[in-house]
């Protein structure tokens, strides 16, 4: 669930289950997210706890599409026999409402006319209108006389307040259909592949389709002539965001939205409804999660890779041999894959963790809590899962052992966090559970230790961030409120400052022991950022500290890697922000007049994680695309040039 | 004026001072239309009779001009302002008279382009749109609106994305823009500033050179470079039809008003029309822009050139029209950029025309690629076939190519020889084939080389005993039979650049122009030098038909035309400053009958007519009329018979009566004869009641017969026919006499002419003459 006040932030993630795909997302009864899948189940999704609220079968085969009615009262769903079924919408739960006239072959679209009277739906070649009080159906397209040698999937329907059905097919057709008349009004050939998806903006003066070929078309209802009422859907711009197919579009006031099966989020904003250029007014892609993935065993120089079903644990390699800027050096360690993990079950982990000795791997999925010790004689290595965990209000959405690995911070539901005392050789005690004194209905997602063990931090789902006494096991304090999402946060080592990135771009810097912002922090605020620097396009993911030099902070997101440096002034919005290059040929007075806080590397993306492992020890961890490209299907090869 | 249905010139208007830039039709009345030039006026004409109605004089020169239907007697022009241009309406006074004055003027738009296709008025002439590098402004006339905008600049490897065309929808607010990158933008909702949208339409790889609506807006034609017409429809980019191969690169597209018809220009000066379902229909093509070879066709008396790109161009000087189009290098041409294509360099016809020799290269630093090819004419498919392909005929590239031109029939005596970079020249001749159906193919006969000098020109003699070669600064002079090496002239310093054989009476002279500045004549008999002259000549042409012999000089950036005779060194025609150009080659094209002319100056031009082609690629003539004197008989004559209805009947017996009114003063007495009997048969069949006529049977054969005997003297109106006559020649014997009737003319006119200089010539005045050209050649190098 991406939050667009909050710069389009990942906020809540509900981690999948393999038995459940998703065929069908909607919003019902204010903030409700209902999802529907080939599971057959109508499933209802917790969004304060992360997790799947109820289910309820549909009773008709798995169901591919579902659409909710304007008022958000009813749910309608399409299904494999052919079935069109309403629910209705009752707190604490769906209840099923009665069936719609059924004919054979799978309804793969819905949609509902704005006055909730009539919903239009498409299954292969036939497009149907049902009249939701009398339940009848009536057939309004027969494609199947059309075109008699190949079917015609509808994939995507469109009902609008004029009557008109709009529907995307696979001969690469957006049609637009009368629907009192049933005819045919225009027919738009867009691709010559399937279009699989539609979306409708809420005036009903634009639409977005999505192609197999990884095209999205915007339409627009423009006057044909000035001045005149009569007016038409005229096809104007292509986007080629996507390699694969366009498998969900969706059409918000200011934006094209679509996502696809080569794993992208394209939020492509409408400059003719921005008022001002701005952080809104850029394309953005979304690849990666918004948070971290990659743990780091400091200490062990391993790193633990979290996938959706199993955990990867490797040994860094080294080396002894020391070289200038770009070389590269020679290894005398390979790195090594120690151990694979897999989870057991359909369920997709929500975290995982590895403590800073090796010696501990903690990893939850929705039902299950695991803790691992890990044990290193020589070359081999043995894996002993912890017996008798203590039980948990589970999920975990986060782990976090203390940087002694004596204990383990577990994030739990409504601002929860539990502290577990690990004991050796394999065992471990709950010490306690800090909640906050206010409570909240949401989870925590963020947890961050200082490495004295004196302190733990946490942010849950409201945003707020409650400081912790480990020593004494109270409420510290929390930090003043900020709006916005807090995408990393970490305990400065030496000072117990508490640095903090939102999802704006912003830093702040918090003394835990002084309860108030520092005075670095006052006078980044009252100076401002840069503005590249508020513009950039991800999150801060990750934050961590060079021990040996206090002021450096050393964070990044997915496209860069930055040591910022708190003892120099900060650069003003007529200053270059990525000066490294220009630095290196400047003089060395020259240099000085010209340096500022930041040094930004772009030199590694998409950086999924960088950590200090020691002074002069750095580790980035980076995903290219072209490994991810490779593990999707082949997308649909079209010829570009000629005849 | 061109017929669409029969593709012929139907008429030539002529009025403008200068480059007309616009033609527009008057869209109230569908019999007018208006015309504007660099000269600053706009004419209206009635087209059907070619008479100028009015003409309005702006002042200021007009790049382009629109008509629209909405302002009633106003059209608009792109005039020049200080460095940009603007476009402006004018209103067209209403008063009488022939010549007005056009001087209220309104600015329109500022800082327009000025191509005319950069300018499109909209709906109902509700708006104008143009476009100039990255920016489109539209103009609203009612509400008196100046939208802005723009395309971000991006420079690709491609191209950039700047602007070239502008169409606007016919019924509809949508403007159609190109652009150089290939794309064509769908401009919609252009009355918000900021709401505007756009739709991209891509298939060509190069810039959108035109756009077009169909009549109802429901298609959009493209051209570009890619020579192909695409069809879009719907505004849809996946619905397309494509019309290819056009042969060069489109222009302009232009739709008929009722939509039946579309036609399409090309830079290769061609006009095609194409139906509305896309299928070519028909093309008017005219001259092509050539740079290599000038030669003349003996059989058609065409003019030959390279036309299009490996094509060999058969252009008719009298309908300005192409006769047919002969593809030498028979591969297909790639538009594209910076690509090394073959193309033909050296044409060569022998003296019947019955063979042809084409040199084609293809430019590479390192290898030319060469091939010559010989062309045997097949009278049955009426047209050139190929019949010996040599590759690699010399190693470097061929600098002269010539046929021995016998007039016997026989082949056996026909040679051909190539001069090349390689410092050979080469002699072909045809040898049978072993295989039984006994047909020839080339080979190479013999190859002279002179002191390893670069071979550059070859000529034969008009009886074709000798062959002279150039050789850098050496002519050599080579016996046809033996191929022994008769003599060599020299005239250093200087290469010689040019040679030929004297003609006719002057056979026995060789003349020869080199690079530094001098032409020369040597006498075959003595060889010894005849006479020389200081002159940078740049070509040497000699009539086929008499011993005058044209050569183009270059001097102070004017090229000057000198006519002489090779037996004696004082020029008969001077023409100073014929143009600015540097003229690169020149042909004599024989009169189909002589011209009587009146003046002694230009009697050189009698039998046959000179035309050049400039480095600009200009074709000239040099004419003994004004270009008014040219073109006012035809448009006279229709002024004065208006009042009849011109039929394909009246055209004829209105030249029937010219010619009997022009036959004294023009043609020989026999001529005469011939047509006064001819003419009471017309006669009677003309004055005789219909009713009493005999059956049309009976009177087609006589008035066909009266027909065909005036042909006999070839009216130059009757060009157009010979072909057809061709047949009946070849079994006609009296054809032949006729020929060997007109040699003997031809003979006598020359012992006349001769006759006539010795008279004049006393044993004095040439002993006169040759100490004045002992004394000073430099009369002729003084300007």
């Amino acid at each position: 669930v991406y939050n667009f006040a909050a710069n389009y932030f990942q906020e809540k993630v509900i981690p999948g289950h393999e038995t459940r795909s998703v065929e069908a997302l909607c919003w019902a009864a204010g903030d409700r997210l209902f999802g529907a899948g080939l599971s057959g189940d109508i499933t209802e999704y917790d969004l304060a706890l992360l997790c799947v609220a109820r289910s309820v079968d549909g009773c008709g085969g798995p169901i591919w599409s579902m659409a909710a009615n304007s008022s958000g009262t009813q749910l309608a769903i399409g299904c494999e026999d052919g079935s069109v079924k309403l629910f209705q919408v009752v707190p604490g739960g769906i209840q099923f409402e009665r069936n719609l006239d059924r004919r054979k072959g799978r309804i793969l679209c819905l949609s509902w006319h704005p006055s909730d009277t009539h919903i239009a739906a498409g299954s292969i070649d036939f497009l149907r209108v049902f009249d939701v009080c009398s339940g009848n159906s009536q057939i309004m397209v027969n494609y199947h006389v059309l075109k008699v040698r190949r079917e015609c999937i509808v994939w995507s329907i469109a009902f609008l307040s004029s009557g008109t059905v709009i529907t995307s097919d696979s001969f690469g057709r957006v049609q637009f259909w009368d629907w009192q008349r049933g005819t045919l009004m225009e027919s738009h050939t867009v691709s010559t592949s399937a279009v699989l998806s539609l979306a409708v903006s809420e005036k009903e003066d634009s639409i977005i389709v999505g192609t197999s070929t990884g095209a999205t078309y915007q339409f627009q209802l423009l006057p044909v002539k000035m001045g005149s009422l009569e007016k038409r859907w005229v096809r104007t711009k292509p986007f080629q965001h996507h390699t694969h197919d366009v498998r969900a579009v969706a059409h918000s006031s200011t934006a094209l939205i679509s996502g696809g099966l080569d794993a992208q989020l394209v939020i492509r904003p409408l400059m003719e409804k921005m008022q001002k250029k701005g952080y809104d007014a850029a394309l953005r892609k979304f690849t990666f999660p918004h948070r971290r993935l990659v743990s780091c065993a400091r200490k062990a120089r391993l790193l633990l890779f979290q996938f959706s079903q199993h955990l990867e644990l490797w040994r860094l390699g080294s080396t002894d041999e020391t070289g200038k800027d770009g070389e590269v050096l020679p290894l005398c360690r390979m790195p090594e894959h120690l151990v694979q993990l897999k989870s057991k079950g359909p369920e997709h982990i929500y975290c995982s963790c590895v403590s800073p000795c090796g010696s501990w791997v903690a990893y939850s999925t929705a039902s299950r809590f695991h803790l691992y010790r890990v044990q290193y004689e020589g070359d081999g290595i043995s894996i002993k899962k912890v017996p008798k965990v203590p039980k948990l209000l589970l999920p975990a959405y986060q782990l976090q052992f203390s940087s002694d690995s004596g204990s383990l911070f577990v994030a739990s539901a409504r601002g929860s966090v539990h502290v577990l005392q690990l004991l050796e050789p394999g065992g471990c005690k709950h010490l306690h559970t800090f909640r906050p004194p206010s409570g909240s209905p949401e989870a925590v997602y963020l947890l961050a230790s200082s490495a004295d063990g004196h302190w733990l931090a946490a942010v849950g789902g409201d945003w707020a961030i409650h400081i912790y006494d480990l020593k004494c096991f109270k409420h510290h304090c929390t930090v003043p409120t900020y709006s916005c999402a807090v995408t990393a946060l970490a305990i400065h080592p030496v000072t117990n400052n508490l640095v903090i990135a939102y999802s704006d771009q912003q830093l702040f810097e918090f003394s835990i022991p002084e309860k108030q912002y520092t005075a670095w922090s006052r006078m980044v605020q009252n100076c401002g950022l840069h503005r590249v620097w508020l513009e950039r396009d991800s999150p801060i993911t990750h934050i961590t500290f060079n021990p040996k030099n206090p002021s450096h902070i050393l964070l990044h997101d997915i496209y860069m890697f930055c040591v910022l440096d708190k003892s120099l002034p900060l650069p003003d919005n007529s200053a270059l922000l990525m000066n490294q290059s220009t630095l290196k040929q400047l003089p060395e007075t020259a240099r000085q007049r010209q340096l500022h806080a930041f040094k930004i590397c772009k030199k590694f993306q998409p950086l999924l994680f960088a950590d200090l492992l020691d002074e002069n020890c750095l580790v980035m961890v980076e995903r290219p695309i072209m490994d991810i490209k490779t593990q999707l299907p082949l997308p649909i090869q079209q010829k570009k040039f000629g005849t | 004026m061109y017929s669409v249905a029969t593709e012929e010139t139907l008429r030539v208007m002529g009025g403008h001072a200068d480059l007309v830039t616009g033609v527009q039709l008057n869209p109230h009345n569908h019999m007018q239309l208006y015309s504007s030039s660099l000269d600053g006026s706009i004419k209206l004409w009635d087209f059907m009779d070619g008479i100028p109605i009015k003409t309005f004089t702006v002042g200021s020169k007009l790049l382009a001009l629109y008509a629209l239907a909405s302002s009633e007697d106003s059209v608009f022009v792109v005039i020049p302002k200080s460095d940009t241009f603007q476009l402006v309406s004018v209103k067209l006074t209403k008063a009488a008279g022939q010549d007005l004055e056009a001087k209220e003027l309104s600015v329109v738009l500022d800082g327009v382009d000025t191509s005319p296709k950069r300018i499109a008025f909209g709906r109902e002439g509700e708006y104008v749109a143009s476009v100039k590098e990255v920016n489109l402004q539209v103009f609203f006339f009612k509400r008196k609106q100046l939208n802005r905008f723009s395309v971000s600049a991006i420079k690709t490897k491609s191209g950039n994305n700047h602007f070239t065309c502008i169409a606007c929808h016919p019924t509809e607010d949508c403007i159609a823009t190109g652009h150089a990158d290939g794309k064509i933008r769908l401009w919609r909702n252009f009355y918000h500033k900021k709401d505007y949208t756009f739709s991209t339409l891509h298939w060509h790889h190069d810039t959108v050179m035109d756009l077009a609506f169909s009549m109802e807006g429901t298609s959009l034609l493209s051209g570009g470079v890619e020579s192909v017409l695409v069809l879009w429809h719907n505004e849809s980019d996946c619905q397309k039809d494509f019309l290819p191969r056009l042969g060069s690169a489109i222009e302009y597209i232009s739709m008929s008003s009722d939509g039946a018809l579309c036609c399409t220009l090309h830079t290769d000066n061609r006009i095609t029309i194409i139906n509305s379902n896309l299928r070519f229909s028909k093309s008017i093509q005219g001259l092509i822009k050539s740079k290599t070879g000038l030669v003349v066709d003996p059989r058609t008396k065409a003019l030959v050139l390279n036309g299009e790109p490996g094509h060999l161009q058969f252009y008719c000087l009298q309908s300005d029209q192409q006769l047919f189009s002969l593809d030498i290098v028979q591969r297909q041409y790639i538009h594209q950029a910076g690509l090394n294509q073959a193309d033909l360099v050296k044409v060569a016809f022998s003296a019947q025309g019955k063979w042809l020799a084409t040199v084609e290269e293809r430019e590479e630093v390192t290898d030319p690629e060469l091939q010559l090819k010989l062309w045997f004419y097949d009278e049955e498919t009426q047209s050139f076939k190929l019949n010996t392909r040599i590759n690699m005929p010399h190693e470097d590239h061929i600098t002269d190519m010539c046929f021995r031109e016998m007039d016997e029939l026989e082949d056996d005596s026909l040679i051909l020889v190539t001069a090349g970079r390689d410092c050979v020249f080469k002699v072909w001749v045809m040898v049978e084939d072993t295989d039984p159906e006994g047909s020839v193919s080339w080979s190479c006969d013999f190859v002279g080389s002179y002191h390893n000098y670069q071979a550059t020109n070859c000529c034969f003699s008009e009886d074709g005993s000798l062959l002279a070669v150039s050789f850098e600064e050496t002519v050599t002079v080579w016996d046809s039979v033996t191929w022994d090496l008769k003599c060599t002239f020299c005239h250093p310093p200087g290469k010689i650049r040019n040679i030929c054989f004297g003609r006719l009476t002057c056979s026995k002279y060789l003349i020869g122009a080199t690079d530094y500045g001098f032409l020369c004549c040597w006498n075959l008999l003595s060889c010894a030098m005849e006479w020389s002259a200081h002159l940078n000549v740049l070509v040497l042409q000699p009539d086929p038909l008499s011993e005058h012999i044209a050569a183009v000089s270059w001097l102070s950036k004017e090229s000057s035309l000198f006519v002489f005779k090779p037996n004696e060194p004082r020029p008969i025609y001077i023409q100073r400053n014929l143009c600015k150009e540097k003229i690169q080659l020149a042909a004599f094209v024989p009169r189909d009958e002589p011209e009587t002319i009146g003046s002694e100056k230009y009697h050189w031009l009698r039998r046959s007519q000179l035309f050049f082609l400039t480095d600009t690629q200009e074709l000239m003539t040099l004419s003994t009329k004004s270009l008014e004197e040219r073109l006012t008989p035809s448009s006279k004559q229709l002024a004065v018979e208006e009042s009849l209805p011109v039929t394909p009947f009246s055209l004829l017996l209105g030249k029937h009566r010219r010619q009997q009114s022009h036959e004294d003063i023009d043609l020989g007495k026999l001529v005469h004869n011939k047509h006064k009997q001819e003419s009471p048969a017309v006669k009677e069949l003309l004055h005789t009641p219909a009713h009493v006529l005999p059956s049309a049977s009976f009177l087609c054969p006589i008035f066909i017969n009266s027909l065909l005997i005036s042909k006999e003297n070839k009216s130059a109106e009757e060009v157009a026919d010979e072909v057809e006559m061709e047949s009946e020649k070849t079994e006609d014997d009296s054809d032949e006499e006729r020929g060997v009737t007109e040699m003997e003319q031809e003979d006598t006119s020359a012992m006349e002419l001769l006759g006539e200089m010795t008279c004049k010539l006393s044993k004095s005045q040439e002993k006169e003459l040759r100490k004045i050209r002992k004394m000073d050649y430099s009369w002729i190098s003084a300007f």
